[in-house]
């Protein structure tokens, strides 16, 4: 089946405007009897919960959290993009569309793309409208910093906490909608299962994570809002309760999964430091601008890096790439690190990691000028490991931190079952096969502030309603009944395992084989593995306590129960794209360089997959992409 | 290292509570605090027994979900840091940690660690935001903010919404939380519109909560995570009555 975006026609500036065009309208007056339901308050969600309370949808408001303001959208340390060229050096939607397809290595679609850089601008004179303290000028103006290798400063920000400013302007506009009756919210309650009557979305299940009871929710439409998948590593910097649940439970009710292989791994994060690590944290990639990374050129040097001298180090990010040195893209100095680490190189405890060294910084600049650049950074490094980095080089090391792939939806946000809209990281559509910074943000807002409330009217006037259907509908009590036979099934295995060891043993596996770099021979393996796996978990793993209370351990097993289902997904997709590009890295498919080699002859596609069954293998269907904008180009970085 | 833990255990919302003693052993330094209590509970899942809920999400001090009374202090002995980001290097070896909840007549218990603070969203439901529909506003930069007030301003606007100022104050105050909140925006053009409507009815709705009133202890401070200054109290009052004195 070939799918349809349904990008509309006209040159690329005008596909938008005329699409809102030819969009049929609700009546005003006939809103508040359309009902609809945005599971997630994070960027995408709360902007998109809030903006259709403010149109007059009836809109019922989930979060799995205690309260809509701390999803993890929250943790957004760096900015967000906007082509508002306040700063007059060049800047454009063009540009920025431009930068946006030739950074996601070109596997997105030029129209949702452009249409993301047309909308930026509009997304910050929004959130300053709504009091969001973005750093400021003496003059009074917004002040802009460029950020991610980019060649021209678009980049606002709120300190390092834009992501947490951001999102309480969009908690702020959703509780006043919840003081307006027009949203109603309910927290502590996660999403287990996608009612889907006459093949439309109609409906969820939900579980109240406090009392345990299981709830049916109908609705016009379903939207998720509900983030991305990185936790399949089990060590991310996502959030400890980021899951794929929702947006795999859509897809097993037949929702397709675009592009899952793709995932984002930083390259500057604090190593793990034992067995007992439960996350990663990131440290801002602005310190590749000053340090310089090395490793011993000896394997299992285990000398203190003071006392390695300096013909036994091994520069190897300048060694390889002299012109782009320390700073070349994130994927690049990610897979070096891991190189060198697999060739036994790596330092610190367990071998994972490489130096980070300022010393020579130092001295240049002075230790002055360190510190008032990166001290912050210098103390969150300080206080995870009790290192003093000015003394001795720090240790990094690349962990997963976004995914790219996500829900299959078309040009209006919609998946390929007709009413459940997708919004935010849960979806695939803007960033290809690799993120640039200060673009998620840029995304989830646009989604939920401007291109959902528009496109959601269109579906629902398109529709006759619910048409007298109601929770007591079959296809609610077969959902309803799955969830609770699930969850009993889980505290009833009684098994000698916890949830989180086969977490961990299945985060290993798919960094393993399915992290920084892929084979076709790891792959393979990973897919005989991860069946294996599963099944030991449904026989072997204890879950405590019951269904009828707050039990987080309950919580935490159905959502590893998906994710020992959604691997078999990602490793699928790994190995039928047969290309290396962004994030995606085949170690068969590469330039003599040992660069990302593309094939645009035979995977200029969106790869989306149809579920078929546990443990069989799922449907492929493509959604070919085409350039007409945009030249396709290797990237170099020698 | 070893540690004696604490613990309270309470079953539910109504349901009595008490002390539990856990012993953990061989923790690295370099475990944090949550990562403790993670390898404590796989331990309990491990023997049947049932693990110790609390709250927790990002884990790196931003999202304000952790909130543990640790020895008696909100987010413990850290300066400015959550639960989340404690290393147990910073305790002493051997030590005896009691690890109790926000304790508030405005945070009721739901079970051992975990508490309901929705009672921080209502009371900004009540008015801490700008009422601004998502639409076309002005450019940004029509309206001029000058940078000392938009440093303010972020100071205020830094609050995790954790509820530590309510755990540490001995009257289970929020008026740091809400003063944050009301200075964010009355620092502000965007939040001037509605500056007398907005702090008059977050504080109708603070005392409807069954939050108490500040006494100048100042110990919401020295437990705040993001260190928000007590002047935002002062600013709050004196919002509240300029707000009374136009009414």
């Amino acid at each position: 089946m070939i799918l349809d975006s349904k990008i509309p026609d006209g040159p690329l500036e005008e596909k938008w405007d005329r699409h809102r065009f030819n969009l049929k309208l609700v009546n005003p007056a006939n809103k508040r009897k359309h009902r609809v339901i945005v599971v997630g308050t994070g960027l995408a969600g709360a902007s998109a919960a809030a903006s259709l309370g403010e149109l007059g949808y009836d809109v019922l408001s989930f979060c799995f959290q205690d309260s809509a303001r701390r999803a993890h959208s929250i943790a957004a340390q760096g900015g967000i993009n906007a082509a508002k060229n306040y700063r007059n050096d060049g800047d454009s939607v063009f540009r920025l569309f431009y930068d946006t397809v030739k950074g996601g290595d070109y596997r997105s679609r030029e129209a949702n793309v452009h249409r993301l850089a047309a909308v930026s601008v509009n997304i910050i004179d929004q959130c300053v409208a709504q009091g969001v303290p973005f750093a400021r000028e003496y003059g009074g103006l917004l002040d802009n910093r460029s950020f991610g290798g980019a060649q021209v400063s678009r980049t606002f920000y709120a300190r390092g906490q834009t992501g947490q400013q951001l999102l309480l302007g969009a908690y702020g506009a959703l509780m006043r909608q919840v003081h307006a009756k027009k949203v109603k919210l309910y927290t502590r309650h996660e999403m287990l299962d996608l009612v889907v009557i006459d093949g439309k979305a109609r409906g969820i299940i939900t579980r109240d994570l406090v009392t345990g009871a299981l709830e049916r929710w109908i609705a016009d439409a379903v939207c998720l809002a509900t983030g991305g998948y990185g936790n399949v590593f089990f060590l991310s910097t996502n959030a400890k309760n980021c899951n794929v649940t929702a947006a795999y439970r859509a897809y097993r009710r037949g929702a397709y999964f675009a592009n899952p292989c793709f995932t984002q791994i930083h390259p500057t994060c604090i190593p793990v430091s034992g067995d007992h690590q439960s996350k990663l944290t990131l440290m801002s990639e602005s310190l590749r601008n000053d340090g310089r990374v090395w490793v011993p050129k000896n394997k299992g040097d285990q000398r203190s890096p003071r006392d390695v001298p300096e013909s036994e180090r091994d520069y190897y990010l300048e060694r390889r790439y002299p012109s782009f040195g320390n700073l070349v893209p994130r994927d690049v100095a990610s897979r070096n690190a891991k190189a060198q680490c697999d060739e036994g190189k790596g330092v610190g405890p367990g071998g994972y990691g490489v130096y980070l060294d300022f010393s020579d910084a130092i001295e240049r600049d002075s230790l002055a000028t360190i510190q008032a650049k990166y001290g912050n950074l210098f103390d969150m490094y300080e206080e995870i490991t009790g290192e003093n980095a000015y003394h001795v080089p720090m240790r990094i090391y690349p962990a997963v931190h976004y995914t790219m792939g996500g829900l299959w939806v078309d040009y209006n946000l919609m998946g390929t079952i007709p009413g459940l809209f997708v919004l935010g990281e849960a979806n695939f559509s803007d960033h290809g096969a690799n993120r640039l910074g200060a673009s998620a943000l840029m995304q989830g807002l646009a989604d939920g502030y401007f291109i959902l409330p528009y496109t959601i009217g269109g579906y629902i006037a398109s529709q006759s309603g619910l048409g007298g259907q109601t929770t007591q509908h079959e296809a609610f009590a077969e959902a309803e009944s799955a969830v609770r036979e699930r969850a009993e099934k889980l505290l009833s295995v009684n098994g000698k395992r916890t949830v989180d060891s086969f977490h961990r043993q299945l985060g290993k596996l798919m960094w393993e084989y399915c992290g920084m770099s892929r084979t076709r021979g790891g792959l393979e393996h990973l897919l005989k593995e991860i069946p294996g796996l599963r099944a030991e978990f449904w026989e072997n793993v204890t879950v405590q306590g019951s269904p009828g209370e707050f039990n987080q351990c309950l919580e935490r097993a159905g959502r590893v129960a998906d994710f020992l289902e959604f691997a078999e997904l990602m490793a699928t997709d790994a190995l039928s794209r047969e290309e290396s590009c962004g994030g995606h890295f085949r170690e068969e498919h590469q330039t003599e360089d040992g660069e990302a080699k593309r094939d645009d002859e035979n995977f200029c596609h969106v790869s989306a997959w149809a579920f078929k069954g546990v443990g069989v293998t799922p449907e492929l269907h493509k959604e070919p992409l085409t350039f007409e904008n945009v030249k396709l180009t290797q990237r170099s970085y020698k | 290292m070893k540690f004696t833990l604490k613990v309270w255990r309470q079953p539910a919302r109504d349901k009595p509570g008490r002390f539990e003693t856990h012993e953990v052993s061989d923790v690295s330094p370099d475990t944090s605090f949550l990562e403790m209590l993670d390898i404590l509970n796989n331990r309990l899942e491990g023997e049947s027994k049932s693990p110790i809920v609390f709250d927790s999400d990002c884990r790196e001090g931003i999202c304000g979900a952790c909130s543990i009374v640790i020895n008696g202090r909100a987010h413990g002995d850290g300066e400015g840091t959550t639960t989340c980001q404690l290393y147990m290097r910073n305790f002493k070896d051997g030590e005896t940690l009691v690890l109790e909840p926000f304790r508030a007549r405005a945070f009721p218990v739901l079970k051992d660690l975990v508490v309901d603070r929705s009672a921080f969203d209502r009371i900004i439901q009540a008015g801490g935001y700008v009422s601004v529909n998502t639409g076309a506003p002005q450019d940004a930069n029509a309206l001029p903010v000058p940078k000392v007030n938009a440093d303010l301003a972020m100071d205020a606007a830094q609050c995790i919404g954790c509820g530590a100022c309510v755990a540490a104050c001995k009257n289970a105050s929020a008026m740091l939380f809400v003063g944050a909140k009301v200075s964010h925006l009355a620092l502000l053009p965007q939040g001037a519109v509605e500056r007398e409507r907005r702090v008059l009815s977050m504080i109708e709705q603070m005392e409807a909560e069954g939050f108490g009133n500040c006494t100048n202890e100042y110990e919401c401070e020295a437990q705040c995570p993001k260190q928000i200054s007590v002047s935002n109290i002062a600013r709050l009052n004196r919002e509240f009555y300029r707000a009374k004195a136009r009414e």
